[in-house]
């Protein structure tokens, strides 16, 4: 038997073809389909699902934008049509169970497409992370990479706020044995990096500071050598904080995705 | 003689206050109803937990506890006072002087004379520190640009009159201690109290007809005064002490991220892809729904009686992300505003025989600025901080609903973002057909099969 394979990223429309069913959909969104450096995110996550055989698919060319950046800034025609776009192409590959890695995506598909006819249980990547190694099909004990690292933990409002997930990464990052830092805003007090609501798109409104420069001091000022981040938007946020604050040799900014990825050495 | 006169003065007292109130809570009512109807979803087992945990509880004031006891000190006092004003209002109506001494075991009734006393006293206190927090520490949230003139008075007034209130209270009781041991029939023998012993020594040289002008003057402020504020709170943002409950009740249950759905649009889209339209119209079809807020009338109900329950306490605005990086939106002005045009509506209604007269203002444009609602990150942080869970962010995206739907006047890059998700199915200006790209390149990545193997051997 060959040592080496290839890493399996199945379309549904394949799947199909094979007349099979995937155990879950992995929704990849916009950022990881086309931003640089969340594809690397996108990639760590693939990694961990072909290192431990979960049985998955994705939607591929067929995906399209949930509609969500649409929805917040007001054009609800524009966010429906998406949705129910994308609801079609869910449902008539008889989707259940979803998980994605934006907290846009996974808010506005797990909230919002109920109202449209689209009913799936969805989870953000850090729950199913958890559920992985809560079954014991992903152990990452042993993991040296972050031992003892300093690592805050940046909380995505559509994570947290909007949907009561808190412990889920946190429970990740302690597999990990890190040493979890919390932010002085963090859960309910999280302060949000900036982007949501549509604001990833545009200029910030006039003000006195930008709100991921504020979030990004906060970040610095806990002494972490990595923070982590579970949401496309708050990476690109916090990153852009770092490297204004010519913080990149001492701080990096990693998904939770990543920070498993690389403790196994995948 | 004089009782008849006094009584007579109290039922006209009385009465005037309950035409005034009444005049004001049918005011405020229609003034609520001036926005939507809604849905109210939810189990109702739900909304009472919620209101008995945040209203009656006060849950969410103790996230910062100090404050939170203090703050439960005036309430719980406010509440329990009320049994003692009801003896007072007895006391008016039909000239008998603590008419529950006369009922209930006289050792029970100094226990509870006491108990109250004890609380009007952490009541003075209370609103004597929150004076000093108000006035003399300069903390930001009570010194923003919409705390300016009518609200920061309205808050200082309220405390100032509690205490004015209280100070009463202790005054009727110990001049009525004196009273007790010169054997005046009208004051039964119950004793001194808890608090208002110590300032017997002031009244006690005094002639029993001094005493009993003193009484009785302590006791018509106190109750006038207390009668005043009834009135007063119905146009104070101190009716939170009232619409907390039903604000509580009644609000939202959904998670925080979730935006209702908009059904006046969902047939259209439906109709533009082709797809089968339910045939629910009810032929009101004569009107063109305005998409999303322009005024309090594109508001629901709920989100008017939100402002209306709005303390001003500004928990929203100190933990909004884009006031505190010095942006324009503030979520507490923003129910502020919906408050101030909601009256200025309902007044306007008023005085044109019951129908709104155009008068060329808007919430939207008059009130909150454009540059106000493009701040917002929808982050929820103004809903979460709310201890009375006001939806401020519900307004504000209703409002960007406007904009972008009737206005058409978002942002030039919020532009180009609804043109690439049209043509490109993604924010950004990438071709939909390169969306697999990363997944076909990844499929060129070998990697090592330990867990099969492990599994095989």
């Amino acid at each position: 038997m060959a040592d080496t394979n290839f890493l399996k990223v199945p379309t549904m429309a394949e799947m199909v073809e094979q007349g099979k069913h995937p155990e879950v959909l992995f929704w990849v969104g916009c950022a990881g389909s086309y931003d640089d450096r969340y594809k690397r995110v996108i990639t760590a996550f693939v990694k961990i699902l072909n290192e431990v055989n979960v049985n998955f698919a994705v939607l591929g060319p067929e995906e399209s934008c949930t509609g969500d950046p649409a929805r917040r800034a007001g054009n609800e025609f524009l966010f429906q049509m998406q949705a129910m776009q994308n609801i079609e192409v869910l449902n008539a590959y008889e989707i259940k169970k979803i998980v994605t890695a934006c907290p846009h995506c996974f808010n506005t598909i797990k909230n919002e497409y109920p109202a449209l006819g689209g009913n799936y249980e969805v989870m953000h990547h850090s729950q199913f992370l958890q559920s992985l190694i809560n079954e014991g099909r992903l152990s990452v004990a042993g993991g040296e990479a972050f031992k003892g690292k300093k690592v805050t933990f940046h909380d995505s409002c559509y994570l947290g706020r909007a949907n009561d997930v808190y412990e889920a990464p946190r429970s990740v990052l302690e597999a990990l044995d890190a040493d979890l830092v919390e932010m002085k805003r963090c859960k309910t007090n999280g302060l949000c990096c900036g982007a949501g609501g549509a604001q990833m798109f545009k200029e910030p409104e006039k003000g006195n500071k930008d709100i991921n420069i504020e979030r990004t001091e906060e970040a610095i000022g806990t002494g972490a050598e990595v923070v982590a981040v579970g949401c496309p938007f708050c990476m690109t946020m916090i990153g852009d904080g770092i490297k204004n604050k010519e913080k990149e040799k001492d701080v990096q900014v990693m998904d939770i995705a990543e920070l498993v990825a690389t403790s196994k050495g995948l | 003689m004089i009782q008849i006169v006094q009584q007579l003065l109290f039922v006209a007292a009385i009465g005037l206050t309950g035409y005034l109130v009444t005049k004001r809570a049918r005011f405020i009512y229609r003034n609520i109803k001036l926005g939507k109807d809604l849905e109210i979803k939810g189990d109702s087992n739900k909304r009472f937990a919620n209101m008995f945990r945040l209203a009656f509880g006060q849950q969410k004031m103790f996230d910062r506890p100090v404050v939170g006891l203090m703050h439960f000190a005036v309430y719980a006092g406010f509440l329990l006072i009320n049994i003692e004003v009801l003896e007072i209002v007895i006391d008016g109506l039909t000239g008998q002087h603590r008419i529950f001494a006369a009922v209930i075991p006289s050792g029970i009734y100094h226990f509870l004379a006491s108990f109250f006393e004890i609380m009007a006293l952490l009541v003075t206190v209370s609103c004597f520190i929150f004076l000093i927090r108000r006035n003399a520490l300069r903390i930001p949230r009570f010194h923003m640009a919409e705390m300016k003139g009518w609200p920061y008075r309205d808050a200082n007034i309220i405390l100032y009159a509690e205490i004015i209130l209280m100070t009463m209270l202790f005054s009727m009781n110990a001049a009525d201690a004196v009273l007790q041991t010169m054997g005046n029939s009208h004051y039964p023998a119950i004793g001194t109290f808890a608090i208002s012993q110590f300032l017997v020594p002031i009244f006690s040289g005094l002639s029993e007809t001094t005493l009993v002008a003193i009484e009785r003057s302590a006791w018509w402020v106190h109750i006038i005064g207390i009668f005043a504020f009834s009135v007063y709170i119905t146009y104070s943002k101190h009716l939170h002490i009232f619409l907390a409950f039903p604000n509580t009740y009644f609000a939202k249950m959904e998670p925080k991220g979730e935006m209702t759905n908009m059904d006046s649009v969902t047939n259209e889209v439906k109709i533009m892809l082709g797809m089968p339209v339910e045939t629910t119209d009810t032929g009101d079809s004569d009107e063109m729904p305005t998409f999303g807020a322009k005024d309090v009338q594109d508001l629901t109900w709920r989100n008017v009686m939100n402002a209306y329950s709005c303390t001003e306490c500004g928990r929203c605005t100190s933990q909004c992300p884009a006031n505190i990086t010095g942006k324009k939106l503030s979520p507490r002005k923003v129910m502020m505003d919906v408050r101030d045009r909601a009256e200025e509506i309902g007044k306007n209604i008023d005085s044109n025989g019951g129908t709104f007269q155009d008068d060329g203002k808007s919430l939207y444009g008059d009130f909150i600025t454009k540059e106000e609602l493009m701040a917002c990150t929808s982050c929820n942080a103004c809903t979460e901080a709310c201890p009375i869970n006001i939806d401020p962010l519900g307004i504000i995206l209703d409002m960007r609903r406007y904009v972008a739907m009737e206005e058409s006047s978002t942002p030039q890059e919020w532009n180009m973002v609804f043109n690439n998700i049209e043509n490109n199915q993604a924010p950004w200006a990438f071709s939909a057909s390169d969306r697999f790209k990363w997944g076909e390149e990844l499929r060129t990545q070998e990697i090592k099969k330990t867990v099969t193997e492990k599994e095989n051997a």
